[in-house]
């Protein structure tokens, strides 16, 4: 089977992420960028279902030249080739990003396409089933597990109150959670191969794209800090200062 | 006129509580637009939760009703919310963010060619240009974006926005015709639902959460469970707990879990990773047990206690059955 997988690249998800003193983005010095975590679920996800069931993974970024870093990554973890969709994140909105990775899916016609569920600066959860609507494909988000069988995939959802099953008939869209799998650390012989793997670059025009958002950010801004708390020494203390001063015992 | 079109979120036969939160949403972006609001309740056999959707001054709540919404399914309910809204002039669909509301809203949004929004936690200004804030990186930048198509799709952080009152009186209760064609090509194949006689974690007005201080599900249990029942608390965990099966996924308060804001809220054995804190820092009142006392939750708590949880968290228990006479 055939899988189209994102990858995209985020500032480091531990990083302390701070606001240039303008508040016209954020403090990029000194900051590391990676793999967007759940698009290595993904990823991880679309590796090992080609190596179970044959096929070829497709690894996907939209980003500037940078971002061919991060895809080299997914191509070391084992994706066959990659595609760059030439573009910085400030062009992007979830809908242009949805639009784009549409065109791609419809040049490549996998039967899969796994997605990250959120990328974790944006933290909007909404391209992959912005995707599958463009697409008109069934869909599966927040996976927590994926099993392919004779032209369905039946996938296990996170959701509120538990989990819940669905089966899909492919082509299908599917948004992996943190706990669908492990991702494997890439091996140094597969860094290695992974230079001389197909990177295609393209752009929104290339597409058939008009570059055009639906939202847009006018502004950033730090969220309001906590007042710094006090330290207790008993327990006794505490819950005293929860009944008398918090007043919420 | 543009109206709003809350989507209500049913559960067990009840409308979810979460839901007024979007109708309180709702209220406030009719005020700015002059324009109104309805409720939208979909499923099969849903009349009871669309006469408690009723309560909240919308100027109608309307039902879709049909043997093929029996269980949710984005493709099929994304058609039925865009058709809808078209049907009531709803130029704005908002709902509360939940796993329903994140996996159903974009679809709807793709088809009413409307941008949206996640996670509103505030409206900006008048119309127009109406703009929104939301939370971008865990919760450590606030962005304030504007839409710029004339239709727009919102979730709604119910932590931000208070659940709404009763308004008084009862809104007109319609059955919108709208045919329902059921997506072939997904099959719903089951739910596995976490049991627990506690309350929900989103709608709790005191949670304890643990961390993987806690060690095993003994050890989570062990210390939490007591705690909670002194405090009819919801029960939290991170996404550690979760991931090391300690927990189950319905219990994570994160970045990617959900979001809280109770009056009270008790951080045992956990030290605030980023993504955790972006869950949870808006409580009105933190607590933190840990014995690092380096331990980032600190910063954000307002009450810590230098502690091994397993030693403090017992006595605890004691204390507040004490000050609470029981």
């Amino acid at each position: 089977m055939k899988i189209l997988v994102t990858a995209k690249r985020v500032t480091d998800p531990d990083a302390k992420i701070r606001l240039k003193p303008d508040g016209s983005g954020i403090e990029t010095a000194g900051l590391e960028y990676k793999l967007n975590p759940f698009c290595e679920n993904a990823l991880e996800a679309a590796i090992s279902l080609v190596e179970a069931h044959g096929g070829e993974a497709v690894a996907v970024t939209l980003g500037d030249d940078a971002a061919v870093q991060n895809l080299r990554t997914a191509l070391a973890m084992g994706a066959a080739r990659g595609i760059q969709v030439k573009v910085t994140d400030a062009e992007l909105d979830s809908d242009l990003t949805a639009r784009i990775l549409a065109r791609v899916f419809e040049a490549e016609k996998p039967d899969l396409f796994l997605l990250g569920k959120q990328a974790v600066d944006g933290d909007s959860n909404q391209v992959g089933q912005l995707v599958a609507e463009v697409l008109g494909l069934p869909q599966a988000c927040f996976a927590s597990k994926i099993q392919v069988t004779d032209g369905k995939v039946l996938v296990t959802r996170e959701v509120d109150g538990g989990l819940e099953t669905l089966e899909l008939t492919l082509p299908a869209v599917i948004t992996a959670d943190l706990r669908l799998n492990q991702p494997r650390l890439p091996k140094l012989p597969d860094i290695l191969k992974a230079k001389r793997k197909e990177v295609k670059t393209l752009t929104p025009a290339d597409l058939g794209v008009e570059a055009t958002r639906k939202v847009e950010t006018v502004s950033y801004e730090a969220p309001p800090q906590r007042a710094g708390g006090v330290r207790v020494k008993t327990v006794q203390e505490l819950v005293e200062k929860l009944k008398n001063e918090a007043k919420v015992l | 006129m543009a109206d709003v079109l809350v989507v209500a979120e049913v559960a067990q036969g009840r409308l979810r509580k979460t839901t007024l939160s979007a109708i309180t949403f709702a209220r406030q972006l009719a005020s700015r637009i002059g324009g109104g609001f309805s409720v939208l309740v979909l499923g099969k056999g849903v009349s009871g939760p669309a006469q408690e959707a009723a309560a909240f001054g919308a100027k109608a709540v309307h039902v879709v009703d049909a043997p093929a919404l029996e269980h949710y399914i984005a493709s099929t309910w994304a058609a039925v919310v865009a058709e809808a809204a078209t049907r009531v002039g709803a130029d704005f669909v908002a709902a509360t963010s939940s796993t329903f509301a994140r996996d159903l809203l974009p679809r709807v949004a793709a088809r009413m060619n409307a941008g949206m929004v996640s996670e509103v936690t505030a409206i900006v200004g008048d119309a127009p240009p109406l703009r929104f804030k939301r939370p971008m990186w865990a919760g450590n930048v606030i962005a304030t974006v504007e839409v710029k198509t004339p239709k727009a799709v919102f979730s709604v952080r119910g932590a931000e926005f208070d659940a709404a009152a009763a308004a008084g009186g009862a809104s007109p209760v319609q059955a919108l015709a709208i045919p329902v064609t059921a997506d072939p090509k997904v099959r719903y194949a089951g739910f596995a639902a976490t049991i627990s006689e506690r309350p929900d974690l989103t709608e709790a007005s005191v949670i304890v959460s643990g961390g993987r201080g806690l060690r095993d599900k003994q050890g989570f249990e062990g210390v939490l469970n007591p705690l909670a029942d002194a405090l009819h608390a919801a029960i939290g965990a991170t996404r550690a707990v979760v991931d090391a099966g300690i927990a189950p996924n319905d219990l994570q308060i994160g970045q990617t879990g959900k979001v809280v804001a109770p009056n009270l809220y008790i951080g045992v054995a956990l030290s605030g990773a980023i993504q955790h804190l972006a869950g949870m820092k808006n409580s009105k009142v933190i607590v933190a047990i840990n014995k690092d006392p380096e331990a980032p939750i600190f910063s954000v708590a307002d009450y810590g206690l230098v502690a091994d949880a397993f030693k403090a968290v017992p006595e605890l228990v004691e204390e507040i059955r004490k000050v609470r006479g029981a």
